[in-house]
């Protein structure tokens, strides 16, 4: 581990110490791309589309990929096994729909709005509880392993996805999207998909409440000092561990607000489906950084927007843009778009 | 680096075993009768399965258990030996597959174009791996887990699509050479009860260059070579301060095990006679792999036969158990779920994470442990 501090703290407050600069060059990618894109795909309005469509799905791979970026930044834990968060917050969504199915035929905003919430609640809460248990069993007994990590928390998922499959069989089960959310608003030419619309709202009301958490709380300040030098700020008299904790349970949640929002949108639920998403998890983590929140945010737009983009321009190649969108950051940036300074 | 995955094989101490045999196992013997036991049973009904059983279910099991002893083995001297955790292991098995598949599907069931599928095969993994090793073996192991995992899945993906050369989703289906189909008979009188077909002799060839491999990467792994990839696995940077190339080592350990594991693709392809995603890419045999290696035992590779016979016929046989146990508790809440037979992995799952934990070592890190302290 090399403990070479290059730069100060992202954003030190004390007035006195100089601001980090903000690296504006990643952040300024995401425009030029969409920009870049434009020509090529020709059409104004389609355009408009498959930039909501990418900004839709990158709101959602970066509430699945937050809490596992988060996780790594502070604990220096990698969990193979966050895909079952996202799953398991898929099926939440079963708990709440089969109750109160109603609700999502009926015509009422408010109705379909409550059951939503409702799923996500239910969703959170149980994701955050199994989180808790997972940290506790599988996770804490390999603290400082990357490799009995990778091996446990992947014997986790296993276990999980099998589990899942024990309670609420093995066929994928449809779900219906509330009816408000269904079909699109259109603006002349302009195709926007309600659902997708809801979607970018909630990522970035996630996005700005983290930030705020982040950088604004006191929560936030131990949990950066954390990520940069955990010693350090248990030295000062914080448990860290407790800290450490709340962190994973947040992160699991996390993952099962991303599951239900990737439930709706994918309308189906199979118990593979965290697993699935987590190789875009990974490219998203990799692209942006390990450990940074900011760089999974940056990265996951980016991932999306290309997946979008190329999937119009040449639909064989979508699947595969995202390892070349990994490759050519890697080969500018090895330790992603905004590496965290302690690694 | 707190510990080791297993006690590592003997450094040249004074109990050195002697022997032709031993020079055969590259001195890197069982070390503890219960092992040797097991693994004596193993290779003999492994040998002598078409006559020990009837029926064409058993033999294919057994070839099974041939084709993942040599892949898992081939995994065991990254995940093992070296400490790589590659999750791109099953894209080698597939390119052996494929190429296999590919091969005999457009030049016609002949010798040549099996040797020259899997010629090709080989010569794309090594360069892959190559490739991969150099690119990302300079990263952190985690970034390296997960490029892996980008990567394999593209692959995977890229197979599928191609459905012009690979055959898609659907796969390929294939004729063997005459001398390896069910038709063609080399004895006109049964050999101990046993009329031998070409069916058989496909057994047998799988088998020998299981055997083959295996002892090949005993003697890989207990050379020097293999010697420095495990002071790398212990502490590569005392390992570099020694003045061994990290990168070189690892990509080169990289690329054995990719072509071990292309072999065994083409063994599965020609066993099956067909290749597809399912049989040699998807992402549970990955997971297969890791179950094997790691209950059988990491850095031994006598845990792969171990582990790859466990799991081959718990995937074939623990299903009945199970069935019979579900029917038991039909009736009671979950329980009947839980040991329903499309539940066995939930117990080789859990069976996994205490391995991890109890016995890095695996199987046979126990039994080594327990008549060697």
């Amino acid at each position: 581990m090399s403990d070479a501090v290059e730069a100060p703290p992202a954003d030190v407050q004390a007035a006195e110490l100089p601001r980090a600069r903000t690296d504006w060059l990643p952040l300024a990618l995401v425009p030029a791309l969409a920009l870049l894109a434009l020509p090529l795909v020709g059409d104004v309005s389609a355009w408009v589309t498959l930039t909501l469509a990418g900004l839709a799905m990158g709101m959602m791979i970066f509430l699945m990929a937050s809490g596992l970026t988060l996780v790594f930044g502070l604990m220096d834990i990698i969990n193979f096994g966050h895909g079952v968060f996202i799953s398991l917050g898929a099926y939440a969504t079963l708990i709440v729909l089969g109750p109160l199915a109603g609700w999502a035929s009926a015509e009422s905003v408010w109705l379909n709005l409550a059951l939503l919430l409702l799923c996500i609640a239910v969703a959170m809460g149980l994701t955050a509880a199994v989180g808790a248990v997972f940290e506790r069993v599988i996770v804490r007994p390999v603290y400082g392993s990357h490799l009995k990590q990778i091996l446990v928390t992947m014997g986790g998922l296993i276990v999980a996805e099998q589990a899942i499959h024990a309670i609420w069989g093995a066929s994928p089960i449809p779900i219906p999207l509330p009816e408000t959310l269904r079909g699109a608003f259109v603006f002349g030419e302009v195709v926007m998909e309600r659902y997708r619309v809801f979607a970018v709202g909630v990522g970035l009301l996630v996005f700005v409440a983290m930030q705020l958490l982040l950088n604004r709380t006191r929560i936030g300040l131990l949990i950066r000092a954390g990520v940069e030098n955990p010693e350090m700020v248990e030295a000062l008299g914080y448990r860290i561990r407790r800290l450490f904790v709340s962190v994973f349970v947040a992160g699991s949640a996390l993952a099962g607000l991303g599951g239900v929002m990737w439930a709706f949108y994918r309308q189906t639920l199979t118990a593979g489906m965290g697993m699935e998403v987590m190789v875009l998890v990974f490219i998203v983590i990799i692209v942006g950084g390990l450990g940074s929140v900011g760089g999974c945010f940056v990265g996951s737009i980016l991932v999306a927007l290309v997946a979008n983009y190329v999937g119009f321009l040449a639909p064989k190649l979508a699947l595969v843009s995202n390892i070349l969108v990994m490759a050519l950051v890697l080969i500018w940036r090895p330790q992603g778009l905004f590496p965290v300074a302690r690694r | 680096m707190t510990s080791s995955p297993a006690p590592t094989a003997a450094l040249d101490g004074p109990r050195r075993p002697r022997g032709p045999l031993a020079w055969l196992l590259s001195f890197d013997t069982p070390r503890s009768w219960v092992l040797s036991v097991i693994l004596l049973g193993i290779v003999l009904c492994l040998g002598a399965a078409p006559f020990l059983f009837s029926g064409s279910q058993p033999l294919s099991t057994a070839a099974k258990i041939c084709v993942f002893i040599l892949l898992v083995a081939s995994y065991d001297l990254l995940l093992g030996y070296t400490g790589i955790v590659s999750f791109a292991h099953t894209m080698f098995f597939g390119i052996g597959g494929y190429g296999i598949a590919i091969a005999l599907e457009r030049l016609g069931p002949s010798w040549g174009s099996a040797a020259i599928g899997l010629a090709l095969g080989l010569a794309l993994s090594a360069v892959l791996a190559a490739a991969i090793g150099l690119l990302s073996l300079r990263v952190r192991a985690i970034f390296f887990s997960m490029i892996t995992l980008a990567v394999a899945s593209a692959v995977a993906v890229l197979a599928s699509q191609m459905s012009g050369i690979t055959g898609g989703e659907d796969g390929l289906s294939f004729q063997l050479p005459a001398e390896l189909r069910p038709a063609f008979r080399p004895f006109a009188e049964p050999v101990l009860g046993v009329s031998v077909n070409g069916r058989i002799l496909a057994y047998y060839l799988i088998l020998a260059v299981t055997v083959l491999g295996f002892l090949l990467l005993l003697r890989v792994v207990n050379s020097p070579f293999g010697r420095v990839l495990q002071a790398i696995r212990e502490n590569e940077f005392r390992a570099e301060a020694l003045g061994y190339r990290v990168v070189a080592y690892r990509t080169a350990a990289s690329v054995i095990s990719a072509l071990a594991a292309t072999v065994a693709g083409a063994l599965m392809a020609l066993w099956l006679r067909y290749n597809g995603p399912d049989t040699t890419l998807s992402f549970s045999i990955m997971i297969d792999i890791l179950l094997m290696v790691v209950i059988g035992g990491m850095g031994t590779l006598y845990g792969a036969v171990l582990g790859a016979t466990l799991f081959v016929l718990a995937q074939s046989y623990l299903q009945v158990l199970m069935g019979a146990g579900s029917a038991a508790l039909a009736g009671l809440p979950l329980l009947p779920d839980l040991v329903h037979p499309d539940r066995w992995l939930l117990w080789l799952g859990i069976l996994f994470i205490v391995s991890v934990y109890a016995f890095p070592g695996g199987i046979v890190g126990h039994l080594r442990k327990d008549h060697h302290p």
